[in-house]
């Protein structure tokens, strides 16, 4: 064992050069991933305004749930409120890249969808953006995780992954949980 | 007893009150979401519960123990008396103040937003007033701490710090940097919005201010144990410590990199760019370095004692240590604990990966294994080490303390073990139930009944550890008691350089990071101000 002051600081260095290694090859992961895989935290900063949401564009009413869009992307649009999903149940189809967006008129809400990697906050101001593919189909959860009141624990929507050939848009391009 | 012993002893004691209210609570949480009917159990007593719970073990205990050491420190290892005791007993009665106040709040019921406060939620403003009270007594204590070193180094020209001092001034300089964050967010925007002076504020914006604070905060609750481990440990277990100089730069790497990576806590948020998360992300994962320093260092320095103790081989010296010495055997248990927490930590801090298990239970699991494991098992051993001089008492047997330490070391892994996995099958985090006949759910049951039998060993050692030092204050009087001494390092510095006695220079470089990680990430919320978010009272009135 390492006695005289030089070794001791040698034997710091070498260990201060495997604890080097060790952290570039975390941040090599994490740059191949993010770089060649796209694994990227959802960080699109896109205002919106929480007290008129619901009145004009993209997160009234009519807008919401899930929609074929003309060039045939799958997007659905949310609002999370104190304390429930509209809706409250979601199609999608199985195998295809789905895009989620989600707005909040009153206070910080977030969710995850059970067996996936689909995770956000929701921002009250902020459009959150999430892009997944499911791959399996079956009913999925999808909670609010991010404390909104003392409701929070009952705020909750369900996720429906369907086989593709399930998924059969209207006319208007939109499917929901009733109409199947 | 001196003045600084006095003070220590109440701050500890309050420290410790708070601790054993939380543990109580904790304990009902985790019924409450088990499958097993729990008495009481409704949403407002829940979030009530967790509030106090998260106030009680982040704020309060961690606070109390951190100043009361410190003023411990200061008299033993700088071997001189506190400078302006009165003012540390006006921090410590107003921490008090403020500790109450916001108890009050929460057990009314009027303050139920959790520890984190979730803006635009407001809860009483006296809550809120009540935490900056107990902020504002610990800078109190920060001052004191530096007033300290700089008198010592004026009496001892040229001569190095003693690293117990030096660490607990880099803390002191540490938290004075993180407090500024939740200060900010509190006093210009939650404050103002709880007292109804102002509708709407800009969440983005508070949630960055805090995220300030987020990280440093958990290295202020650390860094005592980490004191322990270099200038306790080794000299309970008879040795030397390894390297002095590896001490002064991992606690200079705390103070430098803790504070510029708390926006890995914002990775999932929509109101920050993707460039200033992995900016931070990085500086993250340099904050791992000190971390894996003092493994080897701690790890070498024990091993020094091992062989002067006659162990050989190439792990004959861990059996040689004397594992009956509490200080010892917490410093084994919480570097074991290290390993699975600190590991948890780095897939946390992983960038997109963080999506995997952002507010899952895995999270929950992930601190709780790294402050109880790592942080209260070392408020533990350093109260065991320091109460006897404080009471001039001796404990008669190390064998109740021994239990009580087991106890919580297999508690806190029967009940953090389940969580982690919990977290990955998707358990999400702060609600008051599930429901379990949600076949999504059912599977879930019985590991959350494991994790309750943990938190019910966990309540038991936390009440021994409180019955443990009750016990000491009404043992005899002890005829005469070894002074309190830190580790020698195996070659003891003579002179160091002025950066690695002080913190000037590193001040400096803070400032810089923080320009560089936090400087347009805030101004971006006045540069293009985002809309803002209608206030929401959960309580009427004030």
């Amino acid at each position: 064992m390492a006695s005289t002051e030089r070794e001791i600081l040698r034997t710091e260095i070498g260990w201060a050069i495997v604890v080097a290694g060790v952290v570039g090859v975390i941040m090599v992961a994490i740059v191949y991933a993010g770089l060649a895989m796209h694994i990227n935290p959802p960080s699109n900063i896109e205002h919106i305004d929480p007290k008129t949401l619901h009145l004009t564009g993209e997160f009234t009413e009519p807008n919401l749930g899930t929609k074929v869009e003309a060039n045939g992307q799958v997007t659905v649009r949310m609002v999370a409120t104190q304390f429930a999903f509209v809706p409250q149940c979601l199609v999608v189809p199985e195998g295809k890249p789905v895009t989620l967006r989600f707005s909040t008129p009153d206070v910080l809400h977030g969710i995850l969808v059970t067996g996936t990697n689909v995770n956000t906050m929701i921002v009250p101001g902020y459009v959150s953006q999430v892009h997944t593919v499911f791959r399996k189909t079956g009913d999925l959860l999808m909670p609010c995780h991010e404390y909104c009141g003392l409701g929070h624990s009952q705020m909750w929507a369900t996720v429906r992954v369907v086989p593709e050939a399930e998924f059969r848009p209207g006319a208007d391009g939109k499917v929901s949980c009733d109409a199947r | 007893m001196t003045h600084a012993r006095r003070l220590t002893l109440a701050h500890m004691w309050l420290a410790f009150a708070a601790f054993g209210v939380a543990v109580v609570l904790g304990v009902w949480q985790m019924w409450a979401r088990s499958p097993i009917p729990a008495p009481l159990h409704t949403p407002d007593n829940y979030f009530l519960a967790v509030t106090a719970h998260g106030v009680s073990m982040a704020y309060v205990l961690p606070t109390f123990v951190v100043m009361g050491f410190g003023y411990f420190v200061a008299e033993t290892a700088l071997r001189r008396p506190l400078p302006f005791p009165a003012w540390g007993w006006a921090g410590f009665w107003l921490g008090v103040a403020g500790s109450v106040l916001a108890a009050a709040t929460i057990f009314a019921g009027r303050a139920s937003v959790l520890y984190t406060f979730y803006p635009p939620l407001t809860a009483t403003p006296f809550f809120y007033i009540g935490l900056v009270l107990v902020v504002v007594g610990s800078w109190v204590w920060c001052a004191l701490m530096i007033i300290a070193m700089a008198q010592w180094k004026g009496e001892n020209p040229g001569k190095p710090v003693p690293l117990a001092m030096f660490a607990t001034v880099a803390n002191a300089v540490m938290w004075l940097w993180t407090t500024v964050g939740v200060a900010a967010e509190l006093l210009f925007q939650v404050i103002p919005a709880a007292f109804g002076w102002v509708d709407t504020l800009d969440v983005g914006l508070s949630r960055t201010l805090f995220s300030w604070t987020l990280h440093a905060i958990v290295y202020f609750w650390l860094i005592p144990s980490y004191i322990a481990f270099y200038t306790m440990a080794p000299q309970a277990a008879g040795g030397r410590l390894y390297s002095d100089t590896m001490g002064r730069l991992t606690f200079i790497l705390f103070l430098i990199y803790s504070l510029p990576v708390g926006m890995h806590h914002l990775f999932m948020d929509p109101e920050q760019s993707t460039g200033f998360k992995f900016l931070q992300m990085t500086l993250t994962a340099l904050v791992a370095a000190p971390t894996l320093l003092t493994v080897f260092t701690i790890t070498a320095s024990m091993e020094v004692a091992g062989r002067m103790r006659g162990g050989t081989g190439l792990f004959g010296w861990i059996k040689a240590l004397p594992w009956d010495r509490p200080m010892v055997l917490t410093t084994g248990l919480a570097f074991f604990m290290l390993w699975f927490g600190g590991g948890g930590g780095l897939i946390n801090m992983s960038y997109g990966m963080n999506a995997m298990v952002h507010n899952t239970s895995w999270v929950t699991a992930h601190f709780h294994l790294i402050f109880g494991g790592t942080v209260v098992i070392m408020y533990f051993a350093i109260a065991y080490a320091i109460w006897p001089t404080l009471t001039g008492r001796a404990f008669a047997s190390n064998r109740p303390l021994r239990l009580q330490l087991w106890l919580w070391f297999v508690g806190m892994m029967v009940m953090t073990l389940p969580w982690h996995y919990l977290g990955l099958q998707g358990q999400w985090r702060r609600v008051s139930e599930f429901n379990y006949a949600d076949p999504n759910i059912a599977g879930w049951g019985p590991w959350v009944v494991v994790s309750l039998l943990g938190g019910l060993v966990l309540l038991v050692s936390g009440l021994m550890f409180l019955w443990n030092l009750f016990g000491l204050h009404r043992a005899p009087l002890a005829a005469r008691l070894p002074d309190i001494r830190y580790a020698l390092a195996v070659h003891p510095p003579v002179r160091v350089p002025a950066a690695l006695n002080g913190f000037r220079m590193w001040n400096v470089v803070v400032a810089a990071l923080m320009l560089l990680a936090y400087g347009f990430p805030i101004a971006q919320f006045f540069l293009n101000s985002p809309p803002e978010a209608i206030v929401h009272r959960t309580v009427a009135g004030n």
